[in-house]
């Protein structure tokens, strides 16, 4: 039965101790704990906040980025195919002044070709000419030697060449 | 063999030191006196007997005589019934256990104050300063650092701590909980200190505290200062005048009267229960090692059966208390929330 009566002496010792650890608890412990946990939650919501807006952010970055590289990608395609248009201009274009320059200088080396045979040929009239005068001069000068015709051809000739020369 | 066993026993002995305040497993065992002794309070702390040589610490003795005024003394002075300045302590009638001293009619009375520091008493300090050991520590760290969560041992009082904080207080007494929290912390970590070095079995721990209805007493005393001091308007109207047919209250005001009472058992329940639960699991405990020693008589086959199973079961007791430390203590504020969120009722 004596352990339902309360005792005073340690009533007195109970309400001491806890008194006190209530005193220095609830004064120094429990609201400083709690008020850094709470401090230290807004901090790691604020922190996952910005967290998922900088995510947001980088989402939106990337797809810009993306379009980006898209527009990138086309714009290096059309410039590529471009060239491969121009290149094949080019050689087009070059193939047919090639073309064109060869069948000019073909036709001029025709020509010349066609001059020089006729000036071959003019000079070669020329000196058979010269030939066959001098071979028949020196024919018709044996013949003439002595006859009173060769005397009258020879100064109707001289005739003829002053007539012609004057 | 018999000497072996009782060599294993005395190493058993030490070590469950405090609840065996018994030499040798020869003598006759009376279980009641060694319960009995444990449960309740005494003037030294008895760590054990080393074959016949007690050892103990002595603690101080503060009484105030009726008629020779304050006096401090060691409690060694009162040892096997000797007397000190007219002060010795009594084995039989109502105040077994305690100091007394006679009268001028020469009868057997309390001093006027006895303030003794018993061996609850010094436990209760020793357990306020691990209280202030662990919450002080933690706090400094809180002061100190920003935003690091502490690690270890910090960590986990801090975990516990919140979990008490926002499952428990938080609840049950709503948006003005803040208020409230340091107290209802306060007696939660006090009652499971106490609980949990309760069971530890040697010196710094193993005084039955929280099985000591002063100390409950004084817990729920508190909780009903709170609790009715933070009482609304609206509270004490349904305590005065409940809606309830109005025969129920006028001319026989019955009731009122079952309020009031209310008002007063709510914490009276949370003051026994307490005490009640703390003391029956020291008692199975004990009296689960105290079966070895009574069937020390009954030969040795049977005495080491009943070892064994008692051992096994002591364990198991040991485990149970443990979840039990932390419910009691859980209960108790749990439900001087749930009465002071019932005290700050809103009008509706």
């Amino acid at each position: 039965m004596s352990l339902l009566i309360p005792e005073v002496g340690l009533l007195f010792w109970m309400t001491l101790s806890f008194g006190v650890v209530f005193f220095i608890l609830a004064k120094f412990a429990f609201p400083v704990i709690s008020q850094g946990v709470e401090k230290r939650n807004r901090y790691i919501h604020d922190s996952l906040d910005a967290a998922r807006e900088a995510e947001a952010k980088l989402a939106t970055l990337s797809q810009q980025a993306e379009a980006l590289m898209e527009q990138a990608r086309e714009e290096r395609k059309a410039l590529l195919e471009e060239a491969a248009e121009t290149k094949k201009r080019i050689e087009m274009e070059a193939r047919e002044s090639a073309l064109a320059e060869v069948g000019q200088l073909k036709n001029k080396a025709l020509a010349e070709i066609e001059e020089s045979k006729r000036r071959a040929l003019t000079e070669i009239k020329d000196q058979i000419v010269d030939l066959s005068v001098k071979i028949a001069g020196k024919v018709v000068s044996e013949e003439l030697a002595g006859d009173k015709k060769q005397k009258e051809l020879i100064d109707r000739l001289l005739k003829e060449e002053v007539i012609y020369k004057s | 063999m018999r000497q072996r066993n009782k060599r294993w026993f005395g190493v058993f002995l030490f070590l469950l030191a405090v609840w065996m305040p018994i030499g040798s497993a020869a003598e006759e065992v009376d279980v009641k006196e060694i319960v009995f002794e444990h449960l309740g309070d005494s003037y030294e702390w008895h760590i054990t007997n080393w074959g016949e040589k007690e050892i103990g610490i002595p603690l101080p003795v503060i009484v105030k005589g009726r008629e020779s005024g304050w006096q401090v003394f060691s409690s060694s002075r009162l040892h096997h019934g000797a007397e000190y300045n007219g002060f010795y302590i009594t084995h039989e009638g109502a105040y077994a256990g305690k100091v007394v001293e006679r009268n001028a009619q020469g009868e057997e009375v309390r001093p006027a104050l006895d303030l003794s520091l018993t061996k609850n008493a010094l436990a209760l300090l020793i357990n306020s300063a691990v209280l202030l050991l662990i919450f002080l520590p933690l706090a400094r760290w809180y002061r100190k650092t920003e935003y690091t969560p502490p690690k270890g041992f910090k960590g986990a009082v801090e975990v516990l701590l919140l979990d008490v904080q926002e499952e428990l207080i938080r609840p049950c007494i709503g948006e003005d909980y803040k208020r409230y929290a340091p107290y209802l912390l306060t007696v939660f970590f006090f009652i499971f200190i106490n609980n949990l070095m309760g069971l530890v079995p040697f010196f710094p721990g193993g005084a039955n505290v929280t099985g000591n209805i002063a100390v409950t007493l004084v817990l729920a005393f508190c909780t009903f200062v709170v609790v009715n001091v933070s009482g609304t308007k609206e509270y004490w109207k349904e305590v005065f005048w409940p809606e309830v047919p109005t025969w129920l209250k006028v001319p026989l005001p019955i009731m009122p009267a079952i309020e009031l009472f209310g008002v007063f058992t709510k914490p009276f329940a949370l003051m026994i229960r307490l005490f009640a639960n703390i003391m029956a699991g020291h008692s199975v405990i004990l009296g689960l090692i105290c079966l070895i020693f009574i069937t020390a008589s009954m030969g040795t086959a049977i005495n080491a059966g009943m070892s064994a199973l008692a051992v096994v079961f002591s364990i198991f007791m040991n485990l149970v208390e443990l979840l039990v430390a932390y419910i009691q203590a859980y209960v108790f504020t749990l439900l001087s929330a749930v009465f002071i969120g019932l005290a700050k009722v809103k009008a509706h």
